[in-house]
């Protein structure tokens, strides 16, 4: 798939992954607030390990495949809203 | 002065860690630990960051080798590196990743050490009362409270967890941990077993579900997973395909009969769990799914003094207090009745009320605040998260987290940080639980309706 067909499922996933973020971890905050490019550790929204893998957890539920720490890219994969949901829309099989 | 060996091990060519490249022995391991040695610093005391599970414990044995003391804090935050560096000014760290060390000095672990096995002729000695780490508790002063660990009372500890669980004289188990080597619980059930307790370790911390998967598929049966009940149920959760284990091992909160019976169903192996705290090392064990109450290690004691349940005999030195409530059965065991209510625990890391209201109240523009953690909510998964209410005019939720996220380790963050006019004090100026919990609930309603 070439990067200008990914890009609107990358963008449609932007939404779905944000509200995924706040429901799994039961911020109070709504998904919109959620700027896609602001980090989602340290000085962005400030979460942590624990977070990660209920975010993981969800993720492998709702779109079918498991996350792995032994991709390189792991803390790229997590530094936003919109990496995040790039690696869904390549990763996912449902 | 008496002397324990580095390692339990009968001989050197016996195996000692596996790592993605295959077993290592206890020669590669002493050959590495010797040549470490060589390049410490001159510093007494370090910080031994290591990821990787093996290079952390050529760190510690490079240390006990050279007489060193390593320092294992529960956070790795910038103001505990900082309040280290006042305490120790000769710290040095040591480190086998990224980590932002500030300006600490800095052994980064070298890619290739020049080891030498074949000068490795016999597992060394080390003195019984030497410091071989010193642990840290949360304390209610805003300082976190150091406590020594002889090399003594570590080698005690190993053997008394190894001879509960069956693995010192048993079949030898491969070991795969998700807790981290620096932290108590992962540093004995996973280092110390290595150590002495005839337990190798995969070097790895396998953090997701599929990471646990293959870390356990890497290493030979039986396998023995280390674990905290958090990351238990999200791997019962993930419906990953776990390959056999034959034992596991819980720690850092006690597990719900629900969780230990599902673990046990799904896995097919005994779930057992270890008792313990910072101050006294592993204390007790049980397996919940035959019974509740908890067997103290061989040579342990609990007892009553006074107000306080107090632990002593076996590797403990001297007489400890314990935190949590305590209920002593006349047989020697006991049950565990909750946490007194200044200690709180998310996802296996403790603090107390008392530390995080200093460190929220120290920053700049607060008035008046306090933590909280709110009633659990029925359904919830095993997190309640802490929640923090501020006085603090003129300024911003986020540049208060931001200040915050400097002094505590990011589980304990407030989620949320409600700002607000004034906290629900009493006539006397306390804050009283209740109190709490309505307030809580108010504000959060509040901002429900805003958004």
């Amino acid at each position: 798939m070439s990067q200008d067909a990914s890009r609107p499922a990358a963008e449609a996933l932007l939404m779905e992954v944000a509200e995924l973020i706040v429901s799994a971890l039961n911020l109070d905050l709504s998904p919109s607030e959620i700027e896609p490019d602001a980090p989602l550790f340290g000085e962005g929204l400030g979460l942590d390990s624990i977070d990660v893998l209920e975010i993981a957890l969800v993720v492998s539920k709702r779109y079918g495949f498991q996350l792995r720490s032994d991709d390189d890219d792991n803390v790229r994969i997590f530094s936003s809203v919109r990496t995040l949901a790039e690696h869904i829309a390549c990763q996912r099989t449902q | 002065m008496s002397r324990l060996p580095l390692l339990g091990h009968a001989g050197l060519d016996e195996i000692f860690a596996y790592r993605p490249s295959g077993p290592l022995t206890v020669r590669a391991f002493l050959a590495a630990a010797w040549a470490l040695a060589d390049r410490l610093p001159a510093g007494q005391r370090f910080l031994n960051l290591c990821q990787d599970r093996f290079r952390f414990s050529v760190g510690l044995a490079a240390g006990l080798l050279a007489g060193r003391s390593s320092l294992q804090p529960a956070s790795q935050s910038p103001e505990t590196l900082n309040q280290i560096r006042q305490r120790w000014p000769d710290v040095f760290c040591l480190c086998d990743s990224a980590f932002d060390s500030l300006d600490l000095p800095r052994v980064d672990y070298p890619e290739s050490l020049a080891v030498h096995p074949e000068r490795v002729v016999a597992i060394p000695q080390v003195a019984a009362e030497h410091v071989a780490i010193t642990a840290f508790t949360s304390g209610s002063t805003g300082l976190p409270v150091p406590h020594d660990k002889s090399w003594g009372s570590l080698v005690r500890n190993a053997r008394a967890e190894a001879d509960r669980l069956g693995l010192r004289h048993g079949p030898r188990h491969a070991v795969v941990g998700t807790v981290p080597a620096q932290h108590m619980y992962g540093f004995e059930s996973t280092v110390l077993l290595a150590m002495h307790g005839n337990s190798p370790f995969w070097s790895g911390k396998p953090f997701y579900p599929q990471d646990i998967v293959c870390a356990l598929e890497a290493v030979p049966r039986p396998r023995l997973l280390v674990t905290t009940p958090f990351h238990l149920a999200t791997l019962l959760a993930s419906g990953v395909e776990v390959p056999a284990v034959d034992r596991l091992l819980s720690a850092t909160a006690p597990l719900s009969e629900q969780l230990a019976a599902d673990a046990e169903a799904r896995l097919a192996a005994p779930l057992q769990e270890i008792y313990g705290c910072t101050e006294t090392g592993q204390l007790a064990s049980r397996r919940l799914l035959a019974d509740a109450a908890w067997l103290p290690l061989d040579g342990v004691r609990l007892e009553r003094e006074g107000e306080l349940i107090v632990a002593s005999g076996g590797h403990i030195e001297g007489r400890v207090p314990l935190a949590d409530a305590i209920e002593l059965l006349p047989d020697g065991r006991f049950l565990l009745l909750g946490r007194h209510s200044d200690l709180v625990s998310v996802a296996g890391k403790r603090s107390s009320l008392a530390y995080l209201n200093h460190q929220i109240a120290a920053l700049p523009g607060v008035v008046d605040a306090a933590f909280f953690q709110p009633d659990a909510v029925p359904g919830d998964r095993d997190i309640t998260r802490l929640c923090a209410f501020a006085v603090a005019p003129g300024q911003s939720r986020q540049q208060l987290l931001a200040r915050l996220r400097q002094r505590v380790d990011a589980a304990f963050l407030p989620r949320p940080l409600f700002i607000v006019d004034a906290l629900p004090r009493n006539a006397t100026g306390k804050l009283e639980r209740a109190q709490l919990q309505a307030f809580y609930e108010s504000n959060r309603s509040q901002r429900h309706a805003a958004s």
